[in-house]
């Protein structure tokens, strides 16, 4: 019992430091790309931005409109922020010798439990955006929700591939699978839909219709300041970063290194992937413009859930033939 | 057996909380608590496949709808306070006599010696392949095998109940374009005004 406390407050405190330096590094990012410096100015490169944009925001006033709801209002944000986190308990992030996995929890039901908390995460913006009793948040709230339901689906249909695959719904068991050949090779295509309905599933550029800033003020967190606006930031961020531990883990071979060199241990070639994977992330939203409502709907249903229900007959029939 | 009482309050609170709610988003909160504490007791049961489902299509996908319908329908905050009074006392009195009943004839039965096997040691500890109770594997053999077709006839209740629905709720009248539609209700409020002159 003891060990997992101290495990899961490690584990949390390695999070959250993450969250902080993504932000401050995708900001560096954005500068690079747009010619620009970026943060410079608290501490050397800007190292400490991140602590000085925390402390801003737990300084700053507490506002709660009066056409709120008030109990709604204050709990969508640990919504978001705990199913953010919960996730963490059982990604595996490396393997002991013995091929027990370095996770809190290993779930054999792993790939499961994380699609259902995901599916959770939907309600922190949902009833947020709802219960700010204003209309800009309203209208993020009920695209999101839309959008999120959306590309679940074909999220989902994504992962059955590599279920099929790997015969198995342990994370552990899915990256063992992949000794040999990562998943993104085989499931090239499940990658591809992969890639896309994460970063419709996280709200980010190019699919970032929920905090639309040009339409919709800021989306469904409009009426929310400090440490509670905070918890949807962070909670994006996290689920950046889970998006990216997921793929690694289900398509590119999770703690495996790649093409037998194995001069890092498994958890520095983990490390690596998801920091691309976030990289690839932060260049997609210096690069993309927005969709428009009506195109992302179109492509969500009559593209990638098509796409993806043929990626499954086709897989399943493979797996058969075998 | 401590783990399944407090699921058990928190299961009848949050399902007496769903009914006697004011605002509909606190019946939809109050649901979700409900549907996870039901996926708990489904853990308890090692029904781990099971418990997983409940909150990826329930949690995830019916109830989102419920709030997307209320944020759609009923932006405002307000609650609802008509028709409280209209709740049929002898009716709920029986429901609440009949649940009591079937809670006391489960609790004699959860004293029976167990019928199933029980083979996962941890919670969520079965789910995959082999033919544990509650795994992948047994839950899949149970529905497209030897429960076929109950599982096909209630997927049929579905889709009876589905088109009932759009009986009831939907418009049947043939489909007219918009623009002949405003026509004819025009028309229609000419005439009317024109029978009220006389």
């Amino acid at each position: 019992m003891l060990i997992v406390l101290v495990k899961s407050a490690v584990l949390l405190a390695v999070v959250v430091t993450t969250f902080a330096y993504a932000m401050l590094f995708e900001r560096k990012i954005l500068g690079w790309m747009q010619l620009r410096p970026g943060p410079n100015r608290v501490g050397p490169w800007g190292l400490l931005q991140p602590a000085a944009d925390a402390a801003k925001l737990i300084l700053k006033e507490d506002l709660t409109p009066k056409t709120a709801d008030p109990l709604i209002y204050r709990l969508a944000p640990f919504i978001s922020l705990l199913t953010a986190f919960a996730v963490y308990a059982i990604i595996p992030f490396g393997a002991n010798g013995d091929g027990s996995p370095w996770a809190i929890g290993n779930v054999n039901a792993g790939i499961l439990f994380l699609m259902a908390i995901s599916s959770i995460g939907v309600y922190g913006i949902s009833l947020g955006g709802w219960a700010s009793g204003s209309k800009f948040p309203l209208l993020g709230a009920v695209r999101g929700t839309a959008q999120m339901i959306s590309y679940e689906l074909s999220m989902s249909l994504s992962f059955v591939g590599v279920l099929m695959l790997a015969g198995t719904t342990s994370l552990t068991g899915i990256v063992n699978a992949q000794e040999r050949v990562w998943f993104l090779i085989p499931q090239a295509l499940g990658f591809i839909i992969y890639v896309i309905t994460a970063v419709a599933e996280t709200n980010r550029t190019p699919f970032d219709l929920v905090e639309a800033e040009t339409e919709l003020v800021g989306g469904f967190h409009t009426e929310y300041s400090g440490l509670r606006f905070g918890s949807f930031f962070i909670a994006e961020y996290v689920n950046m970063l889970t998006i990216s531990c997921i793929a690694t883990l289900l398509f590119l071979g999770g703690w495996n290194a790649p093409f037998g060199l194995t001069l890092l241990p498994g958890i520095g070639w983990f490390v690596l992937k998801v920091g691309a994977f976030m990289f690839f992330y932060m260049w997609l939203r210096a690069t993309l413009p927005r969709f428009r409502y009506d195109r992302l709907m179109t492509f969500g249903w009559k593209v990638l859930l098509p796409l993806a229900t043929l990626n499954l007959v086709a897989t399943a029939a493979w797996v058969a033939l075998h | 057996m401590i783990p399944f009482w407090i699921i058990a309050v928190v299961l009848i609170v949050s399902a007496l909380w769903t009914v006697t709610a004011r605002k509909p988003i606190y019946s939809v909160v109050s649901l979700l608590l409900n549907f996870a504490a039901l996926a708990t007791t489904y853990l308890i049961l090692h029904a781990e496949f099971l418990a997983v489902m409940q909150i990826i299509v329930y949690s995830g996908a019916i109830l989102m709808l419920f709030v997307f319908v209320i944020a759609l329908l009923n932006s405002g905050i307000a609650p609802i306070v008509l028709g409280r009074d209209r709740v049929p006392v002898a009716p709920a009195a029986a429901a609440a006599l009949a649940a009591i009943a079937f809670v006391a004839t489960a609790i004699a039965a959860a004293h029976a010696p167990a019928i199933v096997p029980i083979a996962s040691h941890s919670p969520l500890g079965a789910v995959g392949r082999g033919n544990v109770f509650g795994s992948i594997g047994d839950f899949g053999q149970a529905l497209f095998l030897s429960r076929l077709l109950p599982f096909e006839i209630t997927a049929l209740i579905l889709m009876v109940a589905v088109v009932g629905v759009v009986l009831l709720a939907g418009d049947l009248t043939p489909y007219v374009p918009t623009r002949r539609r405003a026509e004819q209700s025009r028309r229609a409020l000419r005439e009317a005004i024109l029978r009220e002159g006389k």
